[in-house]
């Protein structure tokens, strides 16, 4: 019920009310077609993650590399301490 | 798929786990709310990375498992008419009901019908004007702003043969409910991030702090989860009880706005019922103003017999982390996904089901011989 | 009015129409049009000595049948929705499907037999490209199709095309049958230095010969014909189609005997995937069988399409793959032979068998940790061969 999954920001149509504003969403080579009246904001080539036929957010690039950013510096300290790595 | 299969790198769960295993020095009980979050974690085996100290207990995060039977009983009552296509989402299909469930009535000729998103069943509605189209409209408040444009949409366009069986229900008031418990071993949260992603966090405040529990939220993938649990534990070590956000990339404090603004004009709160933990205040959905012509409670009239739950059933306690389902003397003996006694056997988010899946047994625990990891 | 059943009789005109487009319930009624229909249809597509004969049954040759061979026989119903879909239709896996059953047994396919129930009301044309790719498959695949049946039932008691093949093939002498094999010990003579068992040597192909120790391979990457399925009903759009990978297996089970290579069990992945397939075999033996995530080949844009239906690939269909389970020390020269025929080109190993737990395969994950892959509950896709 809370599966939601990312997908690229393809194309967009707009038709009138925000309420009907859809656009072709590409699943890692799937299209399938979104409502993106929750997402304003989006824009084509962006990420957006999509929960039962409709976008709710707009992926954040930047956050979405944090972790892997406080791996590296985890990483760079074990060396630095001169621990065995990984 | 990008944004998805990074979080499931093996190097960095490693990482993660050793980082974890460095930070506690002492047990800590930990729930993750989110049936998603629970199948992650026992489908990837994540358990067997973490520090014997760290117990995971598994939350009422299943829309599905905590609808009331009596509206599994309504829902099949509305299915059986022969003018109305009942539309579900797949999960909801073999949830026992007091007598039937969905997927029975729906081999016994019921039109019963599974759709991916409530817009499905509104086009539904529009091509088949001669039918009463009912959506099951169940989930947490992910899925209110989607079931709110169903319902916005049939509004605007003058769709009258639609209706919505709401059974909304919401996270914080479950999570209080959980805590103010005598029962309560719960001692830090990772929140449901995709929740949070609809309503952002700052609901959460008052409870970090009433309840003086650390409060992550937390995504879905391997890493999302283990980086939630390092969050969460570190401030258990430091004594902190706030609200951090893991799933930054989805999730903003104030959340998703136009969404939050759109469910606000559709539903408005109500008390609810929760299968297993009975009525919790304000903790539901339901239609409100001139929404309430899509609501099939009232477009249905229903004897209302009391509904009867299976007296093995305990999925109660599992819901509140307080027994795991290989725990349940019924749990794979007589209650199986081909006939269960309760949702949480039967729901793709249920604890139960995930355990039955992924090989936890009651008499023979086949996850206990595996091999684990090298320990830490 | 419209509502009201048949009471006693239906009247029929006994005029029969030359029914050019559609199936009438007269193309099984035995009469004129049954005729014309073998004669239009299916005798063109599968002209063979035997049909030609028009006979009640088909009488053969066996080329290869010798003191000490055997014979494998096959049957299997296919009742997909929908009829024809991306990379096939439901005539590519009738042909297909018991050629591979019969490939399984490392049997050479050689005949099959064809009945077909037939919903009133059928496009011709739908019948005919059916019948035209199973003629395809079959000539691919080195079989004939030497016997058949039609029947007709009313509109609406079919859906659209039921077609049940049933197959023969032959296993060169040497491999021990499976009435044999039960209860007896494999006869193993010593290895010699090229590691590969004598054709006289080999123990049957069957589940029964697998042990602890052994390798687990399967052929190429999984879930492509429940995706190509799902793609069709639930109307998936995709950037390049995903095909279903309907195929005869025969190629690369032909390979692997004649490299000398000691299989032990051969199993197609169809209903229910890899998933299922393993679990039927670790239960049979008491074994445990081991993946590793990492290992399992599954392609990005099928990922994805699981990703989205909340599929488990391991339980998705497939109807041109297989697992072989051999032991450890043939697995590298059964990969190389493997690798070098089309329709297993792609193949990898992917898993062990262990003696303990029994009766369970068991899932080492992608970020370390174990978990049971279990037996399907209920149907997860149904119709989907």
């Amino acid at each position: 019920m809370c599966l939601a999954v990312p997908g690229r920001l393809i194309e967009i149509i707009d038709e009138g009310d925000v309420a009907f504003r859809r656009g072709k969403v590409d699943f890692g080579g799937i299209r399938k077609e979104v409502n993106l009246a929750y997402t304003p904001e989006a824009e084509v080539g962006k990420y957006v993650l999509v929960h039962v036929g409709f976008a709710i957010s707009v992926i954040d690039e930047a956050e979405a590399q944090r972790v892997f950013q406080y791996l590296r510096e985890l990483g760079a300290l074990k060396e630095e301490l001169g621990e065995v790595p990984q | 798929m990008k944004f998805l299969s990074e979080y499931r790198d093996q190097k960095a769960a490693e990482q993660l786990a050793d980082a974890i295993g460095k930070k506690t020095t002492r047990p800590w009980t930990i729930m993750e709310v989110c049936g998603g979050q629970t199948h992650t974690i026992v489908k990837s085996g994540l358990e067997d990375l973490l520090p014997r100290e760290i117990t995971l207990v598994h939350g009422p995060g299943c829309p599905v498992c905590v609808t009331p039977i009596e509206l599994i009983d309504k829902a099949v009552s509305i299915a059986q008419r022969p003018e109305v296509i009942f539309c579900s989402f797949g999960d909801m299909l073999r949830v026992p009901g007091s007598r039937k469930s969905l997927f029975d009535v729906k081999a016994e000729g019921a039109d019963v019908r599974i759709v991916y998103s409530p817009l499905d069943a509104l086009k539904l509605a529009k091509t088949n004007r001669d039918r009463q189209v009912v959506f099951f409209a169940v989930g947490f408040e992910t899925t209110a702003p989607a079931n709110a444009m169903a319902a916005w949409q049939a509004d605007h366009d003058g769709v009258e043969n639609f209706s919505l069986l709401v059974s909304h229900v919401l996270v914080p008031p479950a999570m209080e409910a959980l805590l103010s418990s005598d029962h309560c071993v719960v001692q830090g949260f990772l929140a449901a991030g995709h929740v949070c992603t609809v309503m952002g966090f700052e609901e959460y405040l008052p409870i970090a702090e009433k309840y003086k529990v650390p409060i992550v939220v937390t995504g879905f993938e391997p890493l999302d989860i283990l980086e939630g649990i390092l969050m969460a534990v570190t401030q258990l070590e430091e004594g902190r009880q706030e609200v951090e956000n893991q799933y930054s990339r989805a999730v903003r404090r104030e959340g998703n706005r136009p969404a939050q603004e759109r469910i606000s004009e559709v539903f408005e709160v109500s008390p609810r019922q929760w299968r297993g933990l009975g009525e919790i205040p304000a903790s539901g959905f339901q239609l409100r103003g001139r929404f309430q012509k899509y609501d099939a409670n009232l477009r249905f009239p229903f004897s209302g017999e009391p509904g009867r739950e299976s007296p093995e059933c305990i999925a109660g306690l599992i819901l509140q982390g307080i027994k795991k389902p290989h725990e349940c003397p019924a749990f794979a003996v007589k209650c199986t996904p081909e006939n269960p006694l309760g949702a949480p056997m039967v729901s793709s988010e249920g604890a139960c089901a995930a355990y039955y899946h992924y090989g936890r047994r009651q008499t023979h625990d086949v996850h206990a011989e595996l091999p684990s990891p090298a320990s830490r | 009015m419209a509502d009201a059943k048949p009471t006693t009789f239906t009247l029929s005109c006994p005029v029969p129409r030359v029914a050019d487009d559609r199936i009438v319930l007269a193309h099984g009624g035995g009469g004129r049009l049954t005729h014309q229909l073998i004669e239009k249809i299916f005798l063109p597509a599968f002209a063979n000595a035997a049909l030609e004969e028009r006979h009640d049954g088909a009488v053969l040759p066996i080329p290869g049948l010798r003191a000490g061979s055997r014979l494998a026989f096959t049957t299997d119903s296919f009742v997909v929705r929908p009829l024809i879909f991306p990379g096939g239709n439901i005539g590519d896996l009738a042909v297909n499907g018991t050629v591979n059953d019969l490939a399984m047994c490392g049997a050479r396919p050689l005949y099959l037999s064809a009945g077909f129930i037939l919903e009133e009301g059928l496009e011709m044309e739908t019948l005919r490209t059916v019948v035209s790719s199973m003629r395809e498959a079959a000539a691919k695949a080195g079989v004939k199709l030497v016997t058949g049946d039609t029947k007709v039932v009313d509109k609406g008691k079919g859906d659209g095309i039921f077609i049940n093949t049933s197959g023969i093939g032959v296993i060169e002498s040497g491999l021990a049958n499976s009435f044999e094999r039960a209860g007896l010990q494999p006869r193993h003579q010593e290895q010699k230095e090229t590691g590969a068992l004598a054709l006289e040597e080999r123990p049957a192909i069957s589940p029964s010969a697998v042990q602890p120790g052994d390798a687990v391979l399967v052929s190429g990457d999984l879930g492509r014909h429940g995706i190509a399925i799902l793609s069709v009903r639930e109307g998936l759009e995709f950037e390049s189609p995903i095909l279903s990978d309907t195929a005869s297996l025969w190629p690369a089970v032909e390979a692997l005997l004649n490299a000398g290579i000691e299989i032990h069990c051969l199993r197609d992945l169809t209903r229910g995937g890899l998933a299922t397939t393993l679990n039927e075999i670790a239960g049979d033996r008491d074994v445990c069988i081991k993946l590793e995530e990492a290992l399992i080949p599954v392609d990005e844009v099928v990922q994805g399409a699981c990703e989205i239906l909340g599929l488990d690939p391991l339980y998705v269909a497939n109807e041109g793959r297989f697992a072989a389970i051999l032991p450890e020390a043939q697995a590298a020269a059964a990969l190389d032979v493997l690798k070098k025929v089309d329709v297993s080109r792609d193949s990898v190993r992917v898993g062990k068998v262990e003696a303990a737990p029994g009766r369970t395969v068991v899932l080492h994950s992608r970020i370390g940790g174990n978990r049971v892959v279990d037996m399907l509950s209920g149907e997860q896709l149904p119709r989907i061969c």
